[in-house]
Parts: structure tokens; C-alpha cells; sequence
């Protein structure tokens, strides 16, 4: 291969580098968006090879719906600690709290949904004028259509017909007052390149990324993990299965996988045979063809 | 393994959905939820298989009316490239779209149907595909099951393209005769045109070499950041952080800084724990200069020897991507990399007739509209010819009261 043509991890590394000190550059208080997730911990390592040995331009901020896994906060903290950055915790059971949000009931009930209020209520409290977050094209069909800088109006919105033309390798981050622009440096990888990239560099992940026993239920065909955020009742079978998770959310909304991967090569070929995607096991995005469009226009990452 | 971006132009009755719907089914990228999905969806072909187009469709309102509005990218993989598909509406209203999802491309796929041969449409996407300087075009003759798999066919729609091309300059330019529909030629090398002695579309896309040649020793970084830790193990640290744009930088190299013109030597180069002593076109990197200079953000490391152009007033073909049409009173931003300056429109020189390509005297520029603007900037501005350097030879201009993109800028001469 010529020296020219650089390997597609390099390549894309490279780009996520770029946006992110187009960032940097263009915005005076931005954020990095930080669920805990493979996607926000390989945008931590990107914002380490853009400023170090410089301090990053931005804090973390956490939007916390309460019902994490406790995994995933563990790491999160010792994460911080290692970094030596900002943490900015916004936590959904205040917007409960506070009465701005209404905690769903029944049996599917989850916090998902209230995540939004409790992000945009933190970025006005915060004044910040750019959030990065890990969204990918590949990930969902509206995803595919979202610009790398997608500029929100004052209430959060993207409207998908307004969206600015983005030419060449050049960002338009110039907002009104009010405005926001929400950043997705790795809108070009695949789920695949994600795992690729996480092995390559040799990225410490939450547990639960593994295959570990776990006792869950069966909710329409997906394995969710049994635990006081998840509402139960007599007719849920309880049962302690060999699974792992391929995303990383709220407890009541992310499902596991059967899994015996408990290698990074192991999830890696798991993935690359797999014919499931991994928003698939997302409950929130089952709820109609155009879910994810519908929440994207309502503010959501 | 390598990354290649492309990009179709066609509209959805020529089957550009169908295509990429069908490349993607072939190559089994479509995983078995969304199939589930597309199974489950109420639009299907007429004889009751499933709609390949849908893939591609992903907002509500393209659904609703069967049509793509904004570009959507798709991404698939084989055991030689990954692929990047910028999945681009075909219609003239969306042609700011079309220009949008082109200029990353390295490659373009052009759909004729084989029963209309070359049409309007067609002179309109082959024009945009030659102002964007896009090297590589795959003329991709789509419908040939309708019209018997014919050889006489595909040879006459392939001569009067070339025409066409040669018209344009259009510089590799490959014909293969397809369906999309059925599958011929897309991925699987047809058994109904026995004829077509070439490859298949994904053979072709797997094996062109699109490596940009022409730039190799225009070496340019824009200066994106200026790292400095100012701790006190770090205290004298000053690292240009930017992305290679074109060419090379290797160590103790002359570089000038644009555009106060100061030159300095590559003292260390740095990716993160990295310490090469060469970096390339397409890579984040930052530079280390022996002297210290003033630069900040929007600043251009280059090459000593080749020095870009540098110039308040240039001439630019342009595309006009906004509601609001071109207005030569007000000042705009212009932005071309890290860099961003005022600028206004000096004069129209002309506008282009895209569907016959003639150029026309204007008095107005309005969205979609392509012609060539004389424009003067506040600052000097380090850029080379589109035609001889792609990355450092196109800018975008913003609205100031909107904040909107508002034009493409492809930069032609300088005019002073």
C-alpha cells in the first residue's frame, strides 16, 4: 500500500481528530457527551490524541438517568481520575424531582425518553454552544441523513429539511444565541470499526461489554437484565443466562445479548457474523419506523 | 485495507435507490432486523419482491413521497475496501444535495436508464461531477433487462457519452451495463450479457486506484489549534495541531507560515505517543517549528518551494445553496479550511445553463444556480487552483444574518 493511502482506521481516526479541534477551534464552551458507552470512550481516546498533552477544551458531561449500570459509573470515575478532567453530572431524577418530567409506568417504562429534558436543561445551565457526542450513521436510518455538526434550534429540534449543505472537510459552526450544534466526530465508523479501533488501541471497557452470567427476563424476544428499574411482575421468568451487551444505556431500555465472547477477538467475530444490528437490541428505537427521527426532532442526541 | 467514497447521481427512476439497495443485499450488508423491517414494509415491487430502495430512504417525508431529499450515507465493506456511499437526490431542486454529498467523493457512479439513453439529466450530474473535479467516473447503464440485455444499446448510449465527456473532460470515465432490478453486473458478473467482456460495478469499485497523484508535492496544513500545555514540565510546548491537507511534511523540512510569510524547520512532528519523521495528506498531526513565531488558527504551514497562491481577490466558479439569493451588497464569511474572512460578491461573470451547459450573462443568482463570481475578502487568503489542489482550492460562504451555508466555492484564478 503507498504511504499516501492510509489504512481506513488512520483514516477515520484522522477525520474524528480534525472535527474535534474544529471544535476546539469554532465553539467557546463546548461539552463532550459521555454515556459510558464504546462510542464515548473511543471519543475520550480521539480527544486524547487531539490536545495532549494539553487538558481537553471541554468537560464530560453525564447526562445520568439513575438507573445505570454500576458498572459503567465505576468506570466512568476511574476514567476521570486517570484523565484528569471535568465531570459535569446531570441527573434525570432531579428533572423528576423538579416535576419537568413525568416517570413513565407499566411494564416498558423507562428513562430513556426523559433524557432529553435533563441534557438540554444542562446545556442552558451551562451555557454550552457545542456537544459532541458518539452518534453514528450506521447505527439507524435517520442517523444516515444527520450532518457531523448539527445545529439544534434553542429548543434542541433538528429539522432534517433545514439542514446545512456540508462541503468538502469544511464546518459551518456559527449559531445564533440560544443555539447549539450537536458534533458527531465518528458519524462515519461502523460498529465494526468501533471494535477495531477499541482493539488496535487496546481501550479498557466496562465488564459488561463481556460475556458474564447475569440473571434476566425475557421481554419480547430480548433479554433485559433483572433489576429494581426494570418493572416486573408474576408473569416474568427470571433467568441467569451467559450474556453481554452490545450498547450501553439506561438499564430499562438496553437488551443483552447470549453471548460467550469474553475476548475482544471473540466480539469481534461475533459481530462481523452477527446479522442482528446492534440498535436492534434498543427497545426505544422499536417503537416505529421513524422513532429515532421523532426523538432527533425532539431534542435527543 | 483502504476507504473509498462515492457517490451516485441518478434519480429514482433510474433505480439509483435500487442499485445501492442491491449492492448492499448482495454483499450481505443488510442485517436481518432491517430486512425484517423492509419485509414488513407496505411498498413492494410489482411482482412482489421486496423494494431494495427503501434502504435508502430514511426520512419520513422520503418515505411518504418515494423520493430522496438529502444525502444519506451508507456504509459496506468487502474483503478489499471498506465503501462510503453518499446516496445523493437526482433532481435538479436538490442539486445543492448532489454537490453537498460530491465533494468528499473520490469516485462517481452516473445512472443512465438504458431506454432514455443520455438525457437532460444526465448533462446536468455529468457537469457537476467535472466542477467538482471528480477524477473517476463509472457510467453505470441501468434498466438492461428492459431493453433485451442489447449490445447495440449499451454501444450507443456509450458513444454518445463519450462525447459528452470529452466535452466536460471528464478524464476516466468506465461503461458497464447493468441491472439493478435484477442484479446483473452489480455485484455478480452477468450470465445475460455474455457480450460485456469488463467487470462488475463492485469489482471495479473494489480495484480502481483513486490515489490523488497531482497534489503530492503541494504540502499544506492548516493550523486547527495551537496545544500548549503551559505546565510547568511542559512550559516552552507550542505544537501546531492541523490536518495534513495535501502532500508531505517531513523533519527539518522549510516551511512558511501564510500569511505573514514567516519560514521556520520542522523540529518534531507528533501523532499523540507517535514521533514519525515524515506525516501525509489525510493525516492529524502536529508540528513543532525550530523558531518561535506567532501563529494561531487559520494560519497555513506550506512547503517553502511551493508556495500557494495568496491573493484578496479571486474568481470562483460557484454554487448557490441558499433560499435567499446572491446579494452583492451585503458582506459574507468566507470560510476555506480553518480560516475565515468577510467577503463580497465584485461581480457575476456568468451563470451556467446546467442542463445545456451554455453560459448566460445574469443579473441574479439564485439557489441551485452555478456559474462564476469574482470575489474580494478582507484577508489574504493561502489557496491553490481547484483544479491543482482540491483541499486547499474550495471554501464555503456563510450568511451572517442567517448563519446558514449559503454557496460551494471552487476556486478558479487568481484575478489580481
Amino acid at each position: 500500500m503507498s504511504k499516501y493511502n492510509l489504512d481506513y482506521l488512520d483514516e477515520l481516526e484522522a477525520e474524528a481528530i480534525h472535527i474535534l479541534r474544529e471544535v476546539a477551534g469554532q465553539f467557546e464552551k463546548p461539552a463532550l457527551l459521555f454515556s459510558g458507552g464504546k462510542d464515548s470512550i473511543t471519543l475520550v481516546r480521539l480527544a486524547e490524541k487531539a490536545f495532549r498533552p494539553g487538558k481537553f477544551p471541554f468537560p464530560l458531561v453525564h447526562i445520568d438517568t439513575g438507573h445505570n449500570f454500576e458498572e459503567t459509573i465505576a468506570y466512568r470515575d476511574t476514567m476521570v481520575e486517570r484523565l484528569g478532567e471535568k465531570l459535569i453530572v446531570g441527573h434525570v431524577q432531579e428533572s423528576i424531582d423538579q416535576g419537568k418530567v413525568v416517570e413513565q409506568t407499566g411494564k416498558s417504562a423507562s428513562r430513556n425518553s426523559l433524557q432529553t429534558v435533563t441534557l438540554l436543561d444542562t446545556i442552558a445551565k451551562h451555557g454550552f454552544d457545542a456537544c459532541i457526542g458518539g452518534a453514528r450513521r450506521d447505527e439507524e436510518k435517520a442517523r444516515a441523513k444527520e450532518r457531523i455538526f448539527s445545529v439544534r434550534d434553542e429548543f434542541g429540534q433538528w429539522d432534517p429539511k433545514r439542514q446545512r449543505p456540508e462541503l468538502w472537510n469544511i464546518y459551518n459552526g456559527k449559531i445564533h444565541k440560544g443555539e447549539n450544534v450537536r458534533v458527531f466526530p465518528i458519524s462515519n465508523w461502523t460498529e465494526l470499526d468501533v471494535w477495531n479501533y477499541i482493539k488496535r488501541e487496546n481501550i479498557d471497557l466496562p465488564s459488561i461489554y463481556f460475556a458474564h452470567r447475569r440473571d434476566v427476563i425475557t421481554r419480547n424476544g430480548q433479554l433485559m437484565a433483572a433489576s429494581p428499574f426494570l418493572n416486573m411482575d408474576a408473569d416474568d421468568i427470571v433467568e441467569n443466562k451467559m450474556v453481554r451487551f452490545r450498547t450501553v444505556g439506561d438499564m430499562s431500555c438496553t437488551a443483552a445479548v447470549e453471548s460467550e465472547a469474553d475476548q475482544i477477538e471473540d466480539i469481534i467475530s461475533e459481530i462481523s457474523a452477527s446479522k442482528i444490528s446492534e440498535r436492534g437490541a434498543r427497545m426505544d428505537d422499536k417503537v416505529s419506523e421513524a422513532a429515532m427521527e421523532d426523538r432527533k426532532k425532539g431534542g435527543y442526541f | 485495507m483502504n476507504l473509498l467514497k462515492f457517490f451516485t447521481a441518478g434519480s429514482v427512476d433510474d433505480g439509483k435507490s435500487t442499485l445501492i439497495g442491491r449492492l448492499l443485499y448482495d454483499t450481505d450488508s443488510i442485517l436481518a432486523d432491517q430486512l425484517e423491517a423492509l419485509q414488513q414494509s407496505n411498498r413492494k415491487n410489482d411482482d412482489g419482491t421486496i423494494d431494495l430502495a427503501i434502504l435508502t430512504d430514511g426520512l419520513r417525508a422520503e418515505r411518504e413521497q418515494g423520493i430522496t431529499i438529502d444525502v444519506a450515507y451508507k456504509y459496506f465493506q468487502t474483503e478489499k475496501r471498506k465503501f462510503i456511499i453518499a446516496d445523493t437526490p437526482g433532481h435538479i431542486q436538490y442539486t445543492r444535495n448532489m454537490v453537498t454529498g460530491a465533494s468528499t467523493a473520490k469516485l462517481a457512479i452516473i445512472l443512465i436508464d438504458a431506454r432514455n439513453g443520455v438525457v437532460e439529466q444526465t448533462i446536468r450530474h455529468s457537469y457537476l461531477v467535472s466542477l467538482l473535479g471528480i477524477e473517476h467516473v463509472v457510467v453505470a447503464i441501468n434498466k438492461m433487462d428492459m431493453v433485451d440485455y442489447s449490445e447495440t444499446v449499451f454501444h450507443a448510449i456509450t458513444e454518445k457519452y463519450k462525447t459528452l465527456a470529452e466535452e466536460l473532460k471528464l478524464k476516466a470515465v468506465t461503461f458497464i451495463p447493468v441491472s439493478a432490478l435484477k442484479g446483473d453486473n452489480i455485484v455478480h458478473e452477468s450470465q445475460n450479457m455474455i457480450w460485456y467482456q469488463g467487470r462488475s460495478l463492485l469489482h471495479f469499485l473494489e480495484t480502481v486506484d483513486v490515489e490523488d497523484k497531482q497534489s503530492y508535492h503541494l504540502a499544506r496544513m492548516p493550523v486547527q489549534w495551537v496545544v500548549r500545555p503551559q505546565t510547568d514540565a511542559l512550559h516552552d510546548y507550542r505544537g501546531y495541531a492541523g490536518r495534513v491537507l495535501s502532500g508531505s511534511f517531513k523533519l527539518n523540512d522549510k516551511v512558511t507560515v501564510l500569511p505573514s510569510g514567516s519560514s521556520s524547520t520542522i523540529d518534531r512532528i507528533e501523532i499523540f505517543d507517535l514521533r514519525p519523521e515524515e506525516v501525509h495528506a489525510g493525516q492529524s498531526v502536529t508540528l513543532h517549528l525550530k523558531d518561535n513565531i506567532d501563529i494561531s488558527r487559520g494560519d497555513v504551514l506550506v512547503n517553502a518551494a511551493h508556495l500557494p497562491q495568496n491573493s484578496k481577490l479571486i474568481e470562483t466558479d460557484v454554487c448557490w445553496m441558499d433560499s435567499r439569493p446572491l446579494d452583492e451588497s451585503i458582506t459574507y464569511l468566507l470560510q476555506h479550511n480553518s480560516k475565515v474572512t468577510k467577503a463580497k460578491i465584485s461581480e457575476i461573470i456568468y451563470k451556467v445553463d446546467i442542463n445545456t451547459l451554455e453560459k448566460q450573462d445574469a443579473a441574479d443568482f439564485k439557489l441551485n444556480d452555478i456559474g462564476r463570481i469574482l470575489i474580494k475578502t478582507a484577508d489574504e487568503l493561502a489557496f491553490d487552483l481547484y483544479t491543482d489542489n482540491k483541499a486547499n482550492g474550495a471554501a464555503i460562504l456563510i450568511d451572517s444574518r442567517t448563519n446558514l451555508t449559503v454557496a460551494a466555492l471552487m476556486f478558479r484564478a487568481v484575478a489580481d
